[in-house]
Order: C-alpha cells, then sequence, then structure tokens
C-alpha cells in the first residue's frame, strides 16, 4: 500500500486548520458579539477584549492562512483550473474563490479593525467606533460566505453535486 | 428596512440563499 504523501497530509492540514478558522470565526459571531454586548452592559468588556479576543484573533488570522496555503498545495497542479472555473474544477473552484476572499476580509479588513479596536493600534473614539461596525459586518459577511464555501468544499471532494 | 446581518438569523438565510445562488453558477458553468 502506498499513501501519496502531499494530498493526504496537505488535506488533513487544510480540515484541521480550517476547523480552527471557521469555529473561531462562529465563536466571534455567535458567541463573542452577544458576549460583549452583556459585558458592556455590566462593564467587564475590559476583560474579554484584553484577554480573550487578542488570542481569539491570533489563531484565527493565522488558521486562515495555514488552511489557504494548504488548500492550494492540496489542489496542486489543478490550481489554475480550480480558480478559471474550468467545467472539470468549476466546483471546487467556487468554494476556493469563496475562501480566498474570505481570507482577504480576514487579513484586509477585519485585523487591521481590530488592532484598533483591541489597542494595537491607535485610535479615537470615533475611528473605533468605524472599526467595529466594518469588523462586525465584513465579520458576518464570512459567515455568509462560509455557507457556500464548505457546501463547494464537500461537493468538490465526496461528488455530492449531480448537475444534468 | 433593517440590515439582515444584524441578526443571527438574518445571517444564516442570506447563507443558505448565496449557497442556493452559487449553485445554480455552479450547474451554468458546467453548461447543465
Amino acid at each position: 500500500m502506498t499513501v501519496d504523501y502531499v494530498p493526504a497530509i496537505s488535506r488533513w492540514i487544510h480540515l484541521l486548520a480550517g476547523v480552527m478558522w471557521l469555529g473561531l470565526l462562529y465563536y466571534f459571531n455567535f458567541v463573542q458579539v452577544a458576549a460583549l454586548k452583556a459585558a458592556q452592559a455590566d462593564g467587564s468588556a475590559g476583560a474579554i477584549m484584553k484577554h480573550i479576543a487578542p488570542r481569539a484573533l491570533f489563531y484565527f488570522r493565522w488558521s486562515a492562512v495555514v488552511t489557504w496555503l494548504a488548500g492550494a498545495a492540496l489542489l496542486g497542479a489543478n490550481f489554475g483550473n480550480a480558480f478559471m472555473l474550468r467545467p472539470s474544477h468549476a466546483v471546487i473552484g467556487i468554494g476556493a474563490w469563496l475562501g480566498t476572499v474570505m481570507l482577504i476580509n480576514v487579513w484586509f479588513v477585519i485585523w487591521p479593525c481590530q488592532k484598533k479596536l483591541i489597542g494595537l493600534v491607535d485610535a479615537s473614539e470615533d475611528e473605533k467606533g468605524k472599526a467595529r461596525r466594518t469588523a462586525y459586518v465584513v465579520s458576518r459577511i464570512n459567515v455568509v460566505l462560509s455557507f457556500p464555501m464548505l457546501f463547494f468544499m464537500a461537493a468538490g471532494a465526496h461528488g455530492a453535486i449531480y448537475f444534468g | 428596512m433593517p440590515n439582515p446581518l444584524d441578526s443571527l438569523a438574518g445571517t444564516v438565510i442570506l447563507g443558505v440563499i448565496a449557497t442556493f445562488v452559487l449553485y445554480q453558477f455552479a450547474a451554468w458553468l458546467m453548461g447543465a
């Protein structure tokens, strides 16, 4: 018996990192947003922003990178076919595009906003308010995109879509 | 009109709609 190591290991890493990324995305959207709202009401939000959010954001943004890189390795020679949405790789290609847009949202929108909110970058209260809203909306957009992304990732690997 | 992203239910519904729309797009790409 032989194992094709690159796809076997890259798929494994892709799934591990992807679970961490989306787990933290859902944690932010389903748990932390509501928790912060309640905590702000009783004055305990500082602890969440100081001790929890920075750690969660660290694993969130880096697991996103690892997920994307392992996904690219898994596509291998079909990387171009997937991103060009060629019919043979259109299903996984749509999943790959959705994941890529989500990665860009994490690094170029959510993280720069969160840096202001957790105090890594100086910002006025007005700037923090805008950053909070932008990070919130784009994070919610990533939740929306994660639904079709997961559908197409699973469908791409397991032939769950039959057309015709 | 309220932004559907302001509620979890609205976000989940948008995710389901996006999946359906992209499914149709995939079918079109594959000529089905």
